[in-house]
This record gives C-alpha cells, sequence and structure tokens, in this order.
C-alpha cells in the first residue's frame, strides 16, 4: 500500500512539474540568441526605401553582419511597432517611423536608444535642421536619423493630358496651374473631353494632404494643440477639394489601399500629388506605365508631405551596431544612392547642390528632371510643426474626404464630423 | 462517520491522494488556462481601470470607472461598433447554421465523390483568414470587382461596397459565411448519420414528404450539434477583427470605413489601443465586448433550446 501511495504522489507531482515546466518553457519562449557567430541585424520597413543594394554593400563591408529586411505596409507597420515597443519584444533592431508618426514616438523617448548618446550629436549637421529637430524629444534624446523628405510636386500621365486636348510639356503643364484653383479648373477642362473611365486625380484625400503640407501651420500650432477647426488654410483648401469632387474630377481613391494601387495599373487617373516617394511607389505598382509619367511643380508653392527616420528601439540585443547601421544608411553619400536608384529625397541639404543629384533625369518620368525639381522644392520649404498625432489626424481628414466623395455626407456636414473626431485625438 | 475516526495516517493520506489526483492530472490545463487566460483577463481588468498609455506603463494613473463610465455614457462611436456588431452576428450567424443544415443534408445522401465533397466543406476554413478577406475585399471591389461585374448583367449600378452600412455588411457576412458553412455543416453532418434510418422509413409509410421529414425528425435529433454551433459561431462572431479590418486596407483600416459604417466592437478596441494608444480605454472595451458576447451566446443557447419534436 505505502510504496504505491508514494508512486502515485511522486507520479502527482511529477505532473504538476511537467506542467509547470511548460508554461515556464511557453512563457519564457524569447527569440533565441543569434546563431551562426554573426551578428543579425533585422530592419523593419515599410514601402521602398531602396535599401536592398546598400544592405549587400554594408554585409560585404563587415563581414560579421547578418541584415534582415523585414517590410510591411504603412499603417500596419506603425501599429505593430507600438505593440512591440508596449510589450517590449519583437521589435526589429532598426525600426523605421514616417514623419507623420515620429512625434508620436518621440513622446516615450525611453523605448529608443538616444542616438545622441552614440555620436548621434556629431552628425547633426548632415540633416535639415527642421528634419532633425522633428525627431528630438523635448529632454534632448535624439530617437532617429532622417532618411529621406518629401517635397511636393504633380506627377502626370502625358497621354492621358493629350488625349484630352491639354498640353503635355512639362513646363507648358506647370504653366497651367499656378494655383491649387488653377488645378481644379484645368481640371474641368480636362474631364470635358477625358477618356472614358479616367478622372482627373486620384483622390481628394491625396490632394488635400498636399495643400495641408503647403500651409504655414498645419494640424497643430507650436504647443501642440490641434487647430483644425480654426485654421483658415486647412478650410479653404477643405472647400476646393469637395468643389473639385463634387465637379466629377476625382476617381474616389484613398491612397495607400489596394484599389488606389490598381487606378495606377489601370490608367484611372491623370494626376496625383507627388512628393519624391510617390515617384517610387508609380514606379513599382504599374512598371507597364513607363515613359508615360512626367513631372510637373505643384500649384501653391513649397510643401512637405512624409518623409522617414531610422529608429533604434532599445529592446534590440545589438543597439551599438544597429546605430552603425543607421548612421550609414543615412549618410549623404548613401541617401545620394538612394536618390538615384529610388527617387527618394535626401535629408541632407549637402547634395541640394551636388551635380549628380540636381543633374539627375528619372527615365521612368519621361526623362524629367527630378533632380532638379525636388532640390529646388526642397530649398524653398518652409519646414511646418508636426504635432503629436498627425498621422492619425491625416486619416481623420482621409476618412472626411471619403464621406464626401462616397455621397454619405456634404463638404459642411463631414468638415463638422472631422473637427469632432479630431478633438479627441489627444 | 464512527469508521473515519479509526482510520490511520497511512490511510488518510490514500483517502486524499485518491481524492486529490484527478486535480493533479487535469492542473495543465488549469495552469495554462490560468497564464494565458485567466492573468491576461484579470490584467485587462486591471487596465481597464486605469488611464495608461500603451507606451507609458509607469505614467498609468487609477482612474476607478471612468473608462467605462466614458464609454457607455459618452461614446456614441462604441454604441456604433456595439450596433455593428450586433448586426453582423445577425448576417453571419443565421445563414452560417441554415446553410449548414441544408449542405450537410445534401451531403447526407448517396452521392458519387461524396468523400469529395465533404473534405472541400472543410477547405475554406483552413485557409487563412487574411488571405480571403484579401481576395473577397477584391471581389466586392467597386471599379474592377467580379460581383458588380456579375450585377452588371443584370442591370445593377456599380456598387460602392465599402461606402454604404448595409453593403459592407452584406459583404463582411459573405466572407465569415464562406468561411465557417462547411465546418458548421460537417459537425451537422456527423450526426446526421446517428440518426437511425428507421426514423425516416416509419416516417415515409407515414406520408411524410423528404421536407417535413428534414424540419421535423432531423433538426430536432441536431438540437445538441444546433446549440453548440450557433454558441460557437456567436462567440467567433461577436469579437470579428480582421474581416472588417482587412476589408478596408489603408490607413484607415481601424475605422472600419470612411464613417465607421462598418466598425466592429473588436476593431474599435484595436482602434483606441493600437492607434491612439488608450490602453486603459481599449481594456474596458474588451470587456464590456466580453459581457456582451457572453449575453448574446446566452441568448442564441436559450433560442435554440427550444428546437422540439412535436
Amino acid at each position: 500500500m505505502r510504496p504505491k501511495t508514494r508512486n502515485r504522489r511522486t507520479r502527482l507531482l511529477a505532473g504538476a512539474c511537467a506542467a509547470l515546466a511548460a508554461v515556464t518553457v511557453l512563457s519564457g519562449c524569447g527569440d533565441s540568441g543569434a546563431g551562426g557567430g554573426k551578428i543579425k541585424l533585422s530592419l523593419g520597413l515599410f514601402g521602398n526605401f531602396g535599401y536592398t543594394d546598400l544592405i549587400k554593400e554594408y554585409q560585404a563591408a563587415h563581414p560579421d553582419i547578418e541584415i534582415t529586411e523585414r517590410t510591411a505596409a504603412y499603417s500596419d507597420h506603425h501599429k505593430n511597432l507600438a505593440a512591440h515597443l508596449a510589450t517590449g519584444g519583437g521589435a526589429a533592431d532598426i525600426e523605421a517611423i514616417d514623419t507623420g508618426y515620429v512625434a508620436q514616438f518621440k513622446a516615450t523617448p525611453d523605448k529608443f536608444v538616444d542616438l545622441n548618446t552614440v555620436g548621434g550629436d556629431k552628425l547633426k549637421d548632415r540633416w535639415l535642421g527642421w528634419k532633425w529637430s522633428a525627431s528630438l524629444a523635448k529632454a534632448g534624446q535624439q530617437i532617429g536619423y532622417g532618411t529621406d523628405v518629401g517635397g511636393l510636386a504633380i506627377c502626370y500621365r502625358r497621354d492621358l493630358l493629350q488625349d484630352a486636348g491639354l498640353p503635355a510639356d512639362r513646363d507648358a503643364v506647370s504653366a497651367l496651374w499656378p494655383t491649387w484653383q488653377a488645378f481644379f479648373d484645368a481640371g474641368k477642362r480636362f474631364q470635358a473631353k477625358a477618356p472614358n473611365g479616367v478622372k482627373w486625380m486620384d483622390g481628394g484625400p491625396t490632394v488635400l494632404n498636399a495643400i495641408v503640407g503647403q500651409a504655414p501651420v498645419g494640424y497643430y500650432d507650436q504647443n501642440d494643440q490641434i487647430v483644425v477647426g480654426s485654421n483658415p488654410a486647412l478650410r479653404t483648401g477643405w472647400d476646393q477639394v469637395v468643389d473639385a469632387v463634387k465637379a466629377n474630377l476625382s476617381a474616389g481613391l484613398l491612397y495607400s489601399t489596394p484599389t488606389w494601387n490598381t487606378g495606377f495599373t489601370q490608367g484611372q487617373f491623370a494626376t496625383v500629388t507627388c512628393p519624391a516617394w510617390m515617384m517610387t511607389k508609380i514606379k513599382d505598382q504599374a512598371p507597364d506605365t513607363a515613359g508615360k509619367w512626367d513631372v510637373a511643380s505643384v500649384p501653391g508653392g513649397g510643401g512637405n508631405w512624409g518623409g522617414s527616420y531610422l529608429t533604434i528601439p532599445k529592446q534590440g540585443k545589438h543597439t551599438k551596431e544597429a546605430a552603425d547601421l543607421a548612421a550609414w544608411l543615412t549618410a549623404p553619400e548613401q541617401q545620394a544612392k538612394v536618390f538615384t536608384s529610388k527617387g527618394l529625397l535626401p535629408s541632407t541639404p549637402s547634395l541640394y547642390d551636388d551635380p549628380k543629384i540636381t543633374g539627375y533625369t528619372n527615365p521612368f518620368f519621361n526623362n524629367a528632371p527630378v533632380g532638379k525639381v525636388f532640390t529646388d522644392a526642397a530649398k524653398k520649404l518652409n519646414p511646418q510643426y508636426q504635432g503629436p498625432k498627425a498621422g492619425d489626424v491625416q486619416t481623420e481628414f482621409g476618412n472626411a474626404m471619403q464621406r464626401v466623395e462616397q455621397g454619405k455626407q456634404d463638404g459642411a456636414a463631414s468638415w463638422q464630423q472631422l473637427v469632432g473626431d479630431v478633438a479627441k485625438l489627444k | 462517520m464512527a469508521a473515519a475516526k479509526t482510520l490511520s495516517f497511512a490511510d488518510k493520506r490514500h483517502h486524499w491522494d485518491v481524492k486529490l489526483s484527478p486535480f493533479g492530472f487535469i492542473s495543465p490545463y488549469f495552469l495554462i488556462f490560468g497564464a494565458f487566460g485567466l492573468f491576461p483577463l484579470l490584467y485587462t481588468a486591471f487596465v481597464s481601470l486605469q488611464k495608461r498609455n500603451l507606451l507609458d506603463a509607469e505614467g498609468a494613473t487609477f482612474i476607478g470607472l471612468g473608462n467605462y463610465e466614458q464609454l457607455l455614457f459618452h461614446d456614441p462611436y462604441f454604441w456604433n461598433a456595439m450596433g455593428n456588431t450586433v448586426s453582423l452576428w445577425l448576417l453571419t450567424t443565421i445563414p452560417q447554421i441554415l446553410f449548414a443544415l441544408g449542405v450537410a443534408h445534401l451531403l447526407n445522401r448517396r452521392l458519387r465523390g461524396r468523400t469529395l465533397f465533404r473534405m472541400g466543406m472543410i477547405l475554406p476554413n483552413i485557409t487563412s483568414v487574411a488571405a480571403v478577406t484579401i481576395i473577397f475585399a477584391q471581389l466586392f471591389g467597386r471599379d474592377f470587382g467580379l460581383v458588380n461585374w456579375v450585377l452588371s448583367w443584370f442591370g445593377a449600378g456599380q456598387i460602392d461596397w465599402q461606402a454604404g452600412t448595409a453593403s459592407s455588411h452584406t459583404a463582411i457576412a459573405a466572407m465569415v459565411v464562406w468561411r465557417w458553412t462547411g465546418y458548421h455543416a460537417l459537425i451537422f453532418l456527423a450526426s446526421m448519420q446517428a440518426i437511425p434510418s428507421s426514423m425516416y422509413e416509419a416516417a415515409t409509410l407515414d406520408g411524410a414528404r423528404s421536407w417535413q421529414q428534414f424540419w421535423r425528425i432531423t433538426v430536432p435529433l441536431l438540437r445538441p450539434q444546433i446549440i453548440f454551433s450557433t454558441v460557437i459561431a456567436t462567440t467567433g462572431n461577436m469579437r470579428l477583427l480582421a474581416e472588417p479590418l482587412l476589408f478596408n486596407p489603408g490607413t484607415a483600416a481601424a475605422t472600419g470605413g470612411s464613417d465607421r459604417q462598418f466598425q466592429t466592437a473588436a476593431l474599435y478596441l484595436y482602434e483606441q489601443g493600437f492607434t491612439k494608444y488608450d490602453f486603459g480605454y481599449s481594456s474596458a472595451i474588451a470587456l464590456v465586448l466580453a459581457v456582451a458576447t457572453m449575453l448574446v451566446a446566452g441568448v442564441s443557447y436559450l433560442v435554440t433550446r427550444r428546437i422540439q419534436t412535436d
């Protein structure tokens, strides 16, 4: 009797231990250490940063480092990053952050390596002043090295404009639209003779973003207060775009969606607001349209939309090596390569007078002198202050304009709802 | 009782052993459930009482029931999301169960290659929900969608499926129904095969037509499975997240349409937690949604329980 009892008890204990062990193993299963002796660095990106060749170059120069790229969709990327920072695990060694989100992330600078402590303070002069300060936390920690800036231009389809009896030559096209009102008027002329199924512009939200990007004050004032409801520049732009939508100039597509991507391949619209990174998107999305596109200047003067940063989450294993890699990737020499291979506009002003950059023409866009167009725009650019939730305000603007495009609300009602919605973003 | 007093210590120990070992054997489940089920639940309840930024746990402050008060009494978007959730629950669960019954009935006959058909039923269920949703979102596309193309043969105009409330709910329900009908059909089919054929033979002799046999014999005898399937489907369909999220990919995915016309409660939770970083508020939504799911599952249990033979 007794031995049996003991046996049972041991078994019981063993069972409980196994269960406990299972729990501990499961909860304790993090990522295993670097294998093979190499330091493994991961890059969390969205869209196309044009780093694939640079990574090969860096690995060749640093045989002990192995780099992997992880690319996600724009909004997924930023949401995942927030989740990974919150849970303290899962983030890549280097995480890209867009301008629209950088203010939000710099509010918790302790989640990131302060680049000023690893030599960033000495590199400061590489970047445009406003680019550097946009990722600088309140207490002076630098969370990210700037990659590109957006700038603004208009990309247009030469063939479609020609079909509708408008000029196709880029200087003549630029002359068509000194102002946004002229841009929409040209649109009405286009739409009257447009090929079947083709609209003047891709969607209201895209154009509205450009208009917002040009305003001296955007969604926020310098004190991080949302001023959407009281900023006349935004309301004027809103009303203009609403009128254009009502005049049937818009294909009603929301940027960065699959249907919008299809719009490029199907040629559903003749113009699209073009920050420099947009050229990469068009080329990636609709390679068959090579030579049909061209680039003209943007109505209403210089402005910025987008551009990104490379940050080093503190939770990474090799933050030192990651910081070195980020500094290298964002150095002027590498930014120049990204510009000529992918068209992303450098954020390092030393390149703006570099003949390699200013002389660059893009064959995909009918040899448009994009080097000159975008560096000129970047020099003239008046930086706009980006508040903490700029990315989310932008999303609400997109939704609000979509409500008008989908016929759910008129311009005034949708604006009113928009002002209420953004007031909830604190 | 008197005998118990005379037990030796060893006997007592044996007595405890017999009584306690079963608990030991089932403990692995409960330990794992405790770590991955109960603890997160309690922790969520704890967080829901805080004002807390997702990225800033140290800065959290205790605000009692403040999140719940805001949620239940001052947040029309939450009630909009709950309305969408209930609407989608009805639009998914009822067709799912009815179609599954019909499909199971059809597959319960002598068919050429019926194993193939039966296996095929489960295929939608084992495909990735993300892949299914992305494909369905294309099928329901405004400009180049297959559904609109087919509808155009019948003179229907171009429907912007994402724009409308009814149209978007229909499209999302179609994804869910397509994905889950086969699963429930297989459960029903298994039980149908257990119904003795003598019952149908007797009914045939009494002059009952196959339609009558289906509703008077098959369905009542499947009552336990129908209850099970309905409750399972309810708990799943009350928490729809991936379908509405991926139906509207892009920067605005979490709002479920331009006017939140298909934002479910789970999606609202996601929006609050992961785009607005309001961890406390989204935890409160999670708990309210859990309670609502239990209530609705209870209702569907009560409704399906009323199925009976007459």
